[in-house]
């Protein structure tokens, strides 16, 4: 069986400057997939790649079986790959209710489309609780609660959630890492981009160290966990 | 005072057509930050779109049956360009640095301008502009409304709140909100912005037909340099009310047609300021205003803070 994402040697750049040097790793359906590393490693880049916002500058993406040359982003949506930004970027001015319609922009089937909605105020209900709100009024964790909720919205295949604990006080970080592992244990695929290695590590099948553009590293989440160098590097161990 | 309600709707009447004209400026700024200088030139040949299918018609055609048809010609000849002009013109553009877009604005807007004077029979002279027939309607015994400007106060109105219901209800304007707060999270969400920011040229093509339209109707007459200080007074309104927010470019429009008309009635009256009122210094007042504005509230009336947008 072929893999949901394949990437191969993908290489971006920024002008001259070359943030992703020629990268390989793939994601199977049903499966977590992290990629780990510090600030300026790559791993944005790369989501941003897999999204459309950004051109590669070679190497080769197959999302479904279908290659994403330059197909551009609002029609890689509708192939189901879900990206759900570093930074959030919820719609500030347009309420909870109106940024999770958005999400399943491309639907057409609107019984479906509330269903999920109601679906999505389950898994967050203080979502429920301030739907006609203006989304740039919440706080930094319900406002990362609903930019995964609206990515869910278009019922994708594949999830890429990009920092998603960034910024976030520790209980709300746990509480979003814990969504998390309930979306897996429902069988949503996900690439997961953190600098919170632990905890991204403990709950992935696989793993990917990224350091300056490159992969250095990669393995199973648990074994990652307890690489030695991985717990120098990463977490914070002597 | 016996005048002053005329002067109100006087200044409201060339304030909504300011406004119409605004609308154009303020939703292509929403969308992608850029200041279409030649917004001017889609409304005045608009207004060369509308008196084409005049001239078209057999002579004698009524008015009122001609108006609907004028509209049409001056909509698809003001979004024709409008469009033309976001394609070749500003996409190649798109990401550069900003003063590229702008100076091509510049270039576009005098290029338009040569093009209708050129090439449009007889436009080197004002053209003449189809009236209403007969007399204006009077709602007090001070207080009358032409028939042209009456056109003007229903279509600003009726715009207005299609508009309104247009961005906050349908599926494309929602999608057109999401663009303008978040450009690249609107395409991860499956929107084609490219198509969104040619409905906001559309947009505001559209809307400068009908204020052309009613320029023609109001003045009797159109000239090929009408879009010059027409745009320049719209864009005023547009900053005035709050770039981006088109409730304010038309909010803008009304304050400064109003102030406007105020000051070519009361100025003189002030002692001391003999000299500054009149038709010849109403300008002055105008931009005098965006200045008191710009500094007192540079966001505009109803803008957000650039904080917020972020």
């Amino acid at each position: 069986m072929t893999a949901l994402l394949e990437v191969e040697d993908l290489r971006v750049a920024y002008g001259k400057i070359e943030a992703v040097k020629g990268i390989s790793f793939s994601v199977e359906a049903g499966q977590v997939v992290t990629l780990i590393g510090t600030n300026g490693a790559g791993k944005t880049t790369t989501l941003r790649t897999l999204s459309g916002l950004l051109e590669p500058l070679g190497g080769e993406i197959r999302f479904d079986g279908q290659p994403l040359k330059g197909v551009p982003a609002h029609k890689i949506v509708a192939l189901g790959l879900a990206h759900s930004p570093e930074g959030r970027h919820i719609f500030p001015r347009l309420s909870i209710a109106e940024n999770l319609q958005l999400g399943a922009f491309l639907r057409k089937d609107s019984d479906g489309i509330a269903a999920d909605i109601q679906k999505a105020y389950d898994l967050f209900p203080i979502l429920g609780e301030r739907r006609a709100q203006a989304a740039g009024t919440l706080s930094g964790g319900e406002q990362q609660m609903l930019a995964m909720g609206r990515a869910l919205m278009s019922r994708p295949k594949l999830l890429m959630l990009d920092e998603p604990s960034m910024g976030l006080s520790p209980i709300m970080m746990q509480k979003i890492m814990h969504t998390i592992a309930e979306l897996k244990s429902q069988g949503t695929t996900i690439l997961l981009v953190e600098q919170n290695a632990q905890a991204a590590l403990s709950l992935a099948d696989q793993g990917h160290v990224m350091e300056i553009g490159k992969i250095v590293l990669s393995g199973t989440g648990d074994a990652l966990l307890h690489d030695e160098s991985v717990r120098k590097a990463y977490l914070g161990e002597d | 005072m016996h005048e002053l309600p005329q002067t109100l709707v006087n200044g409201l009447t060339l304030g909504a057509l300011y406004g119409l004209i605004a609308i154009g400026y303020t939703m292509v700024y929403g969308i992608v930050q850029l200041i279409n200088f030649a917004h001017g030139e889609i409304f005045m040949i608009g207004g060369f779109g509308a008196l084409t299918i005049y001239i078209w018609l057999p002579s004698g055609t009524a008015l009122s049956l001609a108006l609907p048809l004028m509209l049409i010609g001056g909509i698809v000849a003001s979004v024709a360009i409008a469009t033309a002009a976001e394609r070749f013109a500003y996409r190649p553009l798109r990401g550069g640095p900003r003063l590229a877009p702008l100076i091509t604005a510049i270039g576009l807007s005098i290029a338009l301008q040569q093009a209708v004077w050129a090439f449009y029979p007889d436009a080197k002279k004002p053209r003449s502009f189809p009236q209403f027939e007969g007399s204006s309607f009077e709602i007090f015994s001070n207080l009358h409304i032409q028939r042209g400007d009456a056109f003007l106060l229903i279509a600003a109105p009726v715009c207005m709140l299609a508009l309104g219901l247009f961005v906050s209800k349908s599926r494309a304007g929602r999608a057109m909100q999401a663009t303008a707060q978040d450009p690249d999270t609107a395409k991860l969400m499956g929107i084609n912005t490219d198509r969104i920011i040619v409905m906001a040229f559309a947009i505001g093509g559209a809307f400068a037909a009908v204020a052309a339209l009613s320029h023609g109707l109001k003045y009797g007459q159109i000239n090929f340099e009408m879009g010059f200080i027409a745009g320049l007074k719209a864009f005023t309104a547009a900053v005035l009310g709050g770039i981006g927010n088109i409730y304010g470019a038309m909010l803008g429009g009304v304050v400064l047609g109003i102030v406007e008309a105020l000051a070519i009635k009361y100025i003189q009256d002030i002692p001391g300021m003999d000299q500054l009122g009149g038709g010849a210094w109403k300008d002055v007042w105008a931009f005098t205003l965006l200045i008191v504005v710009l500094l007192v509230r540079p966001q505009g009336l109803l803008g957000e803070r650039v904080a917020d947008r972020a």
